[in-house]
């Protein structure tokens, strides 16, 4: 059996969701190539090929890719498909969207958020926003899934595969790429940060959620998060909601400020080694899931953190 | 220009979900069911199309027991002018959804298909994608914007990260995410209304797709419980606790 990753980066770096990737194949099969497409990318193909335990890297470089339009990238998948058993993609929002364009194209299932190999044909995955797991079993002949990042280990580095270019496919028409905006902050990722503080409606204002928040985070070299009520509210811009609706994280350490806990939040972040809970209400649903529980005003309880971490 | 929403009945979201002790699935007796949020949204998104006289006719699909036919009510509460319903009480997968989906967008020929990103119950995210894909036509996903002009659906999609605006040619299938907009409130006289628009019931059969499962559940349990935490007196005992578990 042989699996092809197609790796998560941002165009200049690798995303440690491509080494995660890489540890969910390695347990169907040993034989697992990574593809890495887009423009200028020749330095992740490079950081690819020392992921351990890989074959080999393709590198498709166009224009095209790397607007990351969903038509273009399923094409070079989809055409790569004859030589593999397996395709495994992150569960990125970019994953997302083209992964079941190739399943569409091989007229096979997708098997989306992958948590668990349970062997070659069987695989666990969340359902219900993460309130039931489900196990399943494919009779496709090939595989295709976007894998749920936060459930596996980052592969290690030591390897030293070769780099193989593959042509990309001419651009589809009928896609065009307008504009982009992206939220830069010099924190660390949301998914990919080992402690994340994160706000709720309780805080009340944008100016409120920043003055609270981004002192903590900065003592703490944490990612941002927030709820999506502090999210709908405009407190906080969209990329920073953790939920069903928003990212999944899974850091060593997540601290929840003025956040209830419904049921949406819990599903993208109830997998965090530690989970801190700073509410005033006592009966909030969050103190359910949380590790340690401080019931207090955070208008008292951060500025006293902030104290007490020195 | 004619709008197609495929509308889904699930779980209601609010329903706090209860695995069947013997793991054959979720327990869905005696539920409240809803319709999908993101359904809701494409729904409303594609009223306001008709609101701004772009759209001239909204016609809500779903595909599901005898009962899905009060989610196209839902639709049809909310904007839609007419109804399908394709009966059926297996669970259908998305691969299979968007088979049927593009037998009713072929004879229907609207000129865009707006339905949610993904279904709250099996939270794929696949059905809109495979849709484009079966269709060949354009797909934006995760639409927090929708401006129609010349031909074109320009969309601002939600991406990790930020955001990213393409340009659809029509016809194209765009996918809804949260912030698309706010789903109106039904009121009564649209209540009324709705159950007088025509709705119509086919079955699977009539468009001849297999919809056999191709993926087995084999069990659906209930996620590993977070074992019972404490609760601290204050700041520095928090910071003590995290500090002696060593994640500090």
């Amino acid at each position: 059996m042989t699996v092809l990753v197609v790796a998560d980066h941002d165009g200049a770096h690798l995303r440690d969701t491509t080494q995660k990737t890489v540890t969910a194949a390695l347990a169907l099969s040993s034989d697992v190539d990574v593809l890495v497409y887009g423009e200028g990318v020749q330095s992740v193909a490079d950081a690819a090929a020392g992921i351990a335990g890989v074959r080999k890297v393709l590198l498709s470089q166009s224009a095209d890719l790397k607007q990351d339009i969903a038509e273009d990238v399923a094409a070079l998948v989809s055409g790569l498909a004859a030589n593999y058993d397996a395709i495994a993609i992150p569960a990125s929002s970019a994953g997302k969207n083209f992964a079941p364009r190739v399943a569409a194209l091989l007229d096979v299932s997708l098997l989306s958020d992958v948590i668990e190999v349970v062997d070659a044909n069987t695989f666990v995955r969340p359902i219900y926003a993460g309130n039931a797991l489900e196990t399943v079993q494919t009779s496709e002949a090939k595989k295709v899934m976007t894998v749920r990042t936060t459930a596996f280990k980052a592969a290690g580095d030591g390897g030293s595969a070769a780099i193989e270019t593959v042509a990309a496919p001419a651009s589809k028409a009928g896609t065009r790429f307008i504009s982009e905006e992206k939220v830069v902050s010099d924190r660390p990722e949301l998914g990919a940060a080992k402690i994340v503080v994160s706000g709720g409606r309780a805080l009340g204002s944008a100016e409120e959620f920043k003055a609270v928040l981004d002192p903590l985070a900065d003592k703490l070299g944490a990612a941002v998060g927030a709820s999506r009520a502090a999210v709908d509210a405009g407190y906080a811009p969209n990329d920073y909601q953790v939920g069903q609706t928003g990212k999944v994280v899974a850091p060593q350490v997540y601290i929840a400020i003025g956040i209830s806990g419904a049921i949406q939040h819990l599903a993208g972040m109830k997998d965090s080694k530690v989970i801190v809970a700073i509410n005033k209400d006592p009966e909030a649903p969050i103190f359910s899931v949380a590790d340690y529980g401080l019931v207090a005003d955070y208008k008292t309880a951060v500025p006293e953190l902030l104290k007490a971490l020195g | 220009m004619k709008i197609l929403v495929p509308v889904k009945r699930v779980l209601d979201y609010n329903v706090k979900v209860r695995v069947k002790a013997d793991q054959s699935g979720v327990d869905l007796a005696n539920v409240k069911m809803s319709m999908n949020p993101f359904d809701e949204i494409a729904v409303e998104e594609a009223t306001r199309l008709k609101e701004k006289g772009i759209a001239t006719e909204i016609v809500a699909v779903s595909i599901g027991p005898a009962q899905a036919k009060d989610t196209i009510i839902t639709a049809l509460t909310i904007g839609a002018d007419r109804g399908i319903l394709i009966q059926t009480d297996q669970d259908v997968e998305p691969l299979a959804v968007a088979k049927l989906l593009k037998a009713v967008a072929e004879a229907e020929k609207p000129d865009l298909i707006i339905m949610g990103k993904q279904a709250i119950d099996g939270d794929n995210n696949a059905t809109g994608q495979m849709l484009s894909t079966l269709l060949n036509w354009p797909q934006a996903t995760f639409a927090s914007k929708v401006v129609i002009e010349n031909g074109e659906a320009q969309v601002t999609r939600e991406v990790d990260g930020g955001l990213q605006t393409l340009g659809v040619t029509l016809p194209a299938v765009i996918t809804t995410d949260l912030r698309l907009n706010e789903p109106r409130y039904a009121s009564l006289p649209n209540i009324m209304k709705a159950k007088k628009k025509p709705l119509e019931i086919k079955t699977v059969a009539d468009y001849g797709i297999d919809v056999t499962p191709r993926l087995k559940v084999v069990k659906v349990t209930e996620p590993p419980k977070r074992s019972a935490g404490k609760k601290v007196a204050d700041a520095a005992e928090l910071v003590a606790n995290l500090k002696s578990a060593g994640v500090l």
